[in-house]
């Protein structure tokens, strides 16, 4: 037994080596993207707010300048930068508090059952019904721009994605006999449920959120890009592209192209990341079996 | 007389269930499951229960843990080392399940969270008594050394599936006798194992037993195991126990014609080569037994009067036994 542990263990670590280049490449856009937001004040080669008006609208290779100026001169690469800040912060608030919510909601519908279960899913399914973006304007309207309320209210929004399925999922574990040898030991069902249920259900939770990562970087660029999010003069990717139009106009698309790629990429990428995780869940499940 | 001898005994037994009913009423209409069934365990002491699926013994063995089904009504009593389970409150039930009572699985596999080490598992069961994690950390590998696990240092760093089947129904063996509890139930442990290993499991839980002096409940559909294993056998038919007997004697000479059939229904490897005969009909739940002697439709030996209410017990030979005519059951 010693003996062929290691050997199992070895299999497995070839098994990882083997994954798809797509994979690869979109977890290290991701890592480069965190690692370029995280690093901005040290890194960008100047201030986002440094303005010259003799340098605007530059196209990108311009020296000194790689990704080019806005039309205020501001240095392009320097403010997508800074703006990754914003954009995967925000986002990352969004899909956290959607976790805690959505998991504690699905949990407590699926143990629970009954009557609570029906009132649970039922208000998700509401919420569900909404278009996100249509609450995040209205959340604006009433308390007013800034970041805080659009992602507190994204992340109501977005509980039902996790819900839902947390909900289905532990159902589904919750019928399996381990949880019943547990409670014959004498647990209480708070203890098996986030002891023994919520480990085998986290997989599942953790790929549906960088889903919704994606969801929620996508709707805080919208808001931002009408210009309902981020205020100036600070920058994220969605507010750069709104300040962008009237450049496009004048013949150089450059200063909001860079981040509408930056937005498309980190989305991309997300998404690729999160159905490999769902994927590869759904796999051990079928082998399992 | 009897009862008054069974008062004085209760106090001593590891699990006594006396004349216990159940019924749960599924869309309005009453579905009787179990009727007036009595099982007693003493300390130290290996009783069988034995019957086909859907016969009511798995219900049986849970009730002892208040594990009832949803909304089931319950007559009769059900009394663990002294505690009466039917009335205790949830907090009785765990402070019971935790210290006095474990429980062995079917399907070991199944039974394990399998995210969580091996080492958690047999911790968690102490933590949960009371014992400190550091001494339930050092009590651990002893107890898995006990089961007869190599290595059980490294074994308590390993996942569920990184065991056998055999080596995984060890670890719950150790995980439920580890809280030293006065009553093991065992449902069907061996089942889902091969024959080779099912041999060693059960001389170990006997071993085991044995030297803890647990009393168990060997919940089982294989008659020839209980019969080896256990001090006495009850076999259950249809939510009813039709015969009390000890082990031996119920081998040699049933007093049930069910018993009987049962029997004849298992090859054996041993003297000449005989028909298996298997029982006609299909085996019934309580609900839809016929009135009288379930067993009466597919009895071979039924009459009349076997439809007149249901056969008190009688003793005959080494067994309690309910049936009319049990001197017609040929051994």
């Amino acid at each position: 037994m010693t003996l062929t542990i290691p050997r199992l263990r070895a299999k497995a670590a070839r098994g990882r080596r083997r994954r798809p280049l797509t994979l690869v490449l979109a977890t290290a856009f991701l890592v480069l993207v965190a690692a370029m937001g995280l690093l901005a004040p040290v890194l960008a080669p100047h201030s986002p707010d440094e303005t010259s008006l003799l340098n605007a609208l530059a196209p990108p290779g311009t020296e000194g300048h790689w990704l080019g100026t806005d039309s205020t001169g501001r240095d392009v690469l320097s403010r997508v930068m800074h703006g990754a800040r914003l954009s995967l912060l925000a986002p990352l608030g969004v899909v956290l508090l959607s976790l805690v919510l959505g998991t504690a909601i699905g949990l407590l519908a699926a143990r629970a059952g009954g009557w609570v279960d029906a009132v649970l899913s039922r208000g998700m399914d509401i919420v569900f019904a909404f278009p996100s973006l249509l609450l995040v304007i209205l959340s604006v309207a009433v308390f007013g721009p800034g970041l805080t309320a659009p992602i507190c209210v994204l992340a109501i929004a977005y509980t039902p994605f996790i819900g839902r399925v947390v909900r289905s999922v532990a159902i589904q574990e919750g019928a399996r006999p381990y949880l019943e040898s547990y409670r014959v030991m004498g647990f209480g069902e708070l203890r098996v449920t986030l002891r023994h249920l919520l480990p085998n259900v986290l997989p599942v939770i953790i790929a549906q959120s960088a889903l919704s990562f994606g969801y929620a970087l996508v709707d805080l660029a919208s808001l931002s890009y009408l210009g309902l999010g981020v205020r100036p003069p600070d920058a994220d990717w969605g507010s750069m592209i709104s300040q962008a139009q009237s450049a496009i106009l004048q013949g150089s698309p450059w200063s909001g192209l860079m981040p509408g790629i930056a937005v498309l990429l980190t989305v991309v990428c997300v998404n690729l990341l999160g159905e490999h995780l769902g994927g590869s869940i759904s796999g051990k499940r079928s082998e399992e079996t | 007389m009897l009862q008054k001898k069974e008062a004085e005994t209760a106090r001593r037994d590891a699990l006594d269930i006396s004349g216990l009913s159940l019924a749960v009423s599924r869309s309005g209409t009453d579905v009787p499951l179990l009727a007036g069934v009595s099982v007693r365990v003493a300390r130290g002491e290996t009783v069988g229960l034995v019957g086909e699926s859907g016969s009511g013994k798995s219900l049986t063995s849970r009730s002892a843990l208040g594990m009832l089904p949803r909304g089931a009504r319950t007559t009769g009593g059900v009394t663990v080392s002294g505690v009466d389970v039917l009335g205790a409150d949830r907090r009785t039930l765990r402070e019971l399940r935790r210290t006095r009572v474990s429980m062995i699985f079917q399907d070991p596999r199944a039974s394990i969270n399998p995210v969580r080490r091996v080492g958690d598992y047999l911790t968690e069961g102490l933590r949960a008594r009371g014992v400190s994690s550091r001494e339930a950390a050092e009590r651990a590998p002893d107890l898995l050394d006990q089961v007869g696990i190599r290595d059980p240092r490294g074994a308590l760093r390993r996942f569920p599936h990184e065991f056998s089947g055999g080596m995984l129904q060890r670890v719950m063996i150790a995980g439920a006798l580890s809280t030293e509890p006065e009553l093991l139930l065992a449902d069907e442990p061996t089942t889902a194992l091969d024959v080779t290993t099912q041999a060693e499991v059960v001389g170990l839980l006997k071993t085991m037993q044995e030297a803890h002096g647990t009393g168990m409940l060997f919940v089982t559909h294989d008659l020839d195991l209980a019969a080896a294993i256990c001090d006495r056998i009850y076999v259950m038919y249809a939510g009813r126990i039709v015969e009390e007997a000890t082990g031996a004697s119920l081998f040699r000479s049933p007093a049930h014609p069910y018993t009987r059939a049962l029997l004849e229904a298992s090859p054996s490897v041993h003297g000449e080569k005989a028909v298996v005969k298997a029982i006609r009909g299909r085996p019934l739940a309580l609900a839809e037994a016929p009135s009288g002697c379930s067993f009466r439709d597919r009895c071979p030996l039924a009459e009349e009067s076997c439809a007149e209410g249901v056969p008190p017990y009688r003793a005959h030979g080494a067994s309690t036994v309910a049936c009319l005519r049990p001197e017609e059951v040929a051994p």
